[in-house]
């Protein structure tokens, strides 16, 4: 159908020239003005409310109601939340994208990426590391004080030397990583180190307290996965002026609040097409197994939504062995089988072990349900019970519900039965 | 009676191509006999109403 081609094409066009710079810290309600009212939170996935929300998110809203200083207690912030006093909504609303639980307050600082191809930016807090932390629910005293770290030391510090680079280009670290076994999901191993090397002269130039400076190096240097939060911004960035194209097929966003999967199409704007989400299958820390596993959440599907993470598995035979995917030679399987669905490669981000074939590019709700080939994600997994953390790592599928409801929808849209 | 194209192919090797159960595959393999599997199912998973609407929308 032509109108449908030349939709795709201008979506695919949009997604290619994208232009992502990374280029600031600054506190959330500076980026995102709605967070200025008071007890607004918001929080990864499509919509959901209190009552539906999964452990490790009830953990992570309450212990970010503290630390915003709106309660005392994390008692008080359930029944805070409880009672409808506190506003929630998905990141997904307001330019912002959040790993796993995905909460982002009003005083937690963001990282800024801004699109310079189409002028627009994208937000998204900034990665605690491993082990209890809030986007897997933790909430505790150690949690809280890692967060005022953040938004006292490392965001200040690291928003100084953005600005002072005048801004870090993503696209090419990105290709970079790929070249060097990340795929920007459970692997960013590579574009983490990149990124602080480019970044550390700025920060040896602008920092003023020089053993605060050591603490941001150490934290940056020592979080394998510190990259994940940038490539969501920069994903989300990337995918917004994609939004609204009429007739075009293409996935915009894939998300889960662990309770609900996700997606929006371009023609059909701000829609959410949901469906229960799935569980992960992969590998779990020793003393946990899936009996402790929550179902799978974050925002950080954005990712495979611009042709990383499990759709550059090829590039990352590391990660099938770490997320359970099998051996390092089926990683290339996982990217063959995800071009059935898309419309294009990537020509600027490729894979060097599979002859340079680009990243598959622009998920097409029409082909996911022709082939009944869900999208595949590479995932943390979260302990189900608030204030615990991380417990594994695996790969979870798109449930297939959301892309039928979206193709029938887009199909009545176009008046075709 | 097969004519006589057939009799000559079934005289060489046969290899054989199986689109769809993967158990006629395996019995073949069982007696020896080359298969090469392909991994195919029908559109939007044999699902007409949605298949209909994909023929549509140009899939």
């Amino acid at each position: 159908m032509d109108l449908i081609e030349k939709a795709n094409d201008e979506g695919l066009r949009r997604m290619l020239a994208a232009d992502p710079v990374l280029v600031d810290v600054v506190p959330a309600a500076k980026a995102i003005a709605a967070l200025d009212d008071k007890r607004i939170l918001l929080h990864a996935g499509p919509p959901i409310d209190w009552e539906r929300m999964c452990g490790p998110m009830r953990g992570a809203v309450a212990g970010a109601a503290v630390f915003e200083g709106w309660v005392a207690s994390l008692g008080d912030a359930e029944e805070l939340a409880a009672s409808g006093n506190m506003v929630l909504h998905p990141n997904h609303h307001f330019d912002a994208v959040g790993p796993m639980t995905g909460i982002t307050t009003a005083s937690m600082p963001v990282m800024v990426v801004e699109n310079r191809a189409f002028g627009n930016c994208a937000y998204c807090t900034i990665n605690e590391g491993l082990g209890k932390v809030m986007r897997f629910g933790g909430n505790d005293a150690e949690v809280i004080k890692r967060l005022r770290w953040l938004r006292d030391v490392l965001g200040p510090v690291m928003g100084v030397a953005l600005r002072d680079t005048g801004g870090i280009a993503l696209k090419g670290l990105v290709a970079r990583g790929l070249a060097m076994g990340d795929e920007m999901h459970q692997r960013n191993v590579a574009c983490s180190g990149l990124l602080l090397r480019a970044l550390a002269p700025s920060l040896a130039r602008t920092a003023a307290d020089t053993s605060a400076l050591a603490e941001v190096l150490a934290f940056i240097g020592g979080n394998d996965q510190f990259f994940l939060n940038i490539a969501m911004a920069m994903g989300k960035a990337m995918m917004d002026p994609v939004r609204n194209i009429d007739g075009c097929t293409v996935v915009t966003a894939m998300s889960r609040n662990g309770t609900d999967f996700g997606i929006r199409v371009s023609a059909s704007g701000d829609d959410w097409f949901t469906a229960p989400v799935e569980m992960p299958q992969g590998l779990y820390f020793p003393g946990f197994s899936e009996a402790d596993a929550n179902p799978d959440m974050g925002d950080s599907t954005i990712v495979e939504t611009i042709g990383l993470g499990g759709f550059a598995m090829g590039a990352a035979p590391a990660v099938a062995g770490f997320v359970g995917a099998g051996a390092a030679s089926e990683a290339a399987g996982y990217t063959k089988m995800m071009a059935e669905i898309t419309l294009r490669q990537n020509p600027e981000w490729t894979i060097p072990a599979m002859d340079y074939i680009g990243v598959p590019t622009g998920i097409d709700i029409r082909l996911v349900v022709d082939t009944g080939i869900a999208p595949t994600i590479n995932t943390g997994i979260a302990h189900k019970e608030p204030g615990i953390g991380q417990v594994g790592a695996g790969i979870v599928r798109a449930p297939m519900k959301c892309f039928e409801d979206a193709v029938r929808a887009f199909a009545k849209s176009i008046g075709v039965a | 009676m097969p004519s006589l194209e057939i009799e000559a192919l079934l005289d060489e090797e046969i290899i054989v191509i199986n689109i769809g159960l993967p158990m006629f595959a395996r019995n073949l393999d069982e007696l020896g006999i080359k298969v090469i599997e392909v991994d195919w199912s029908p559109p939007a998973s044999g699902d007409s109403e949605l298949a209909h609407l994909l023929s549509r929308l140009g899939t």
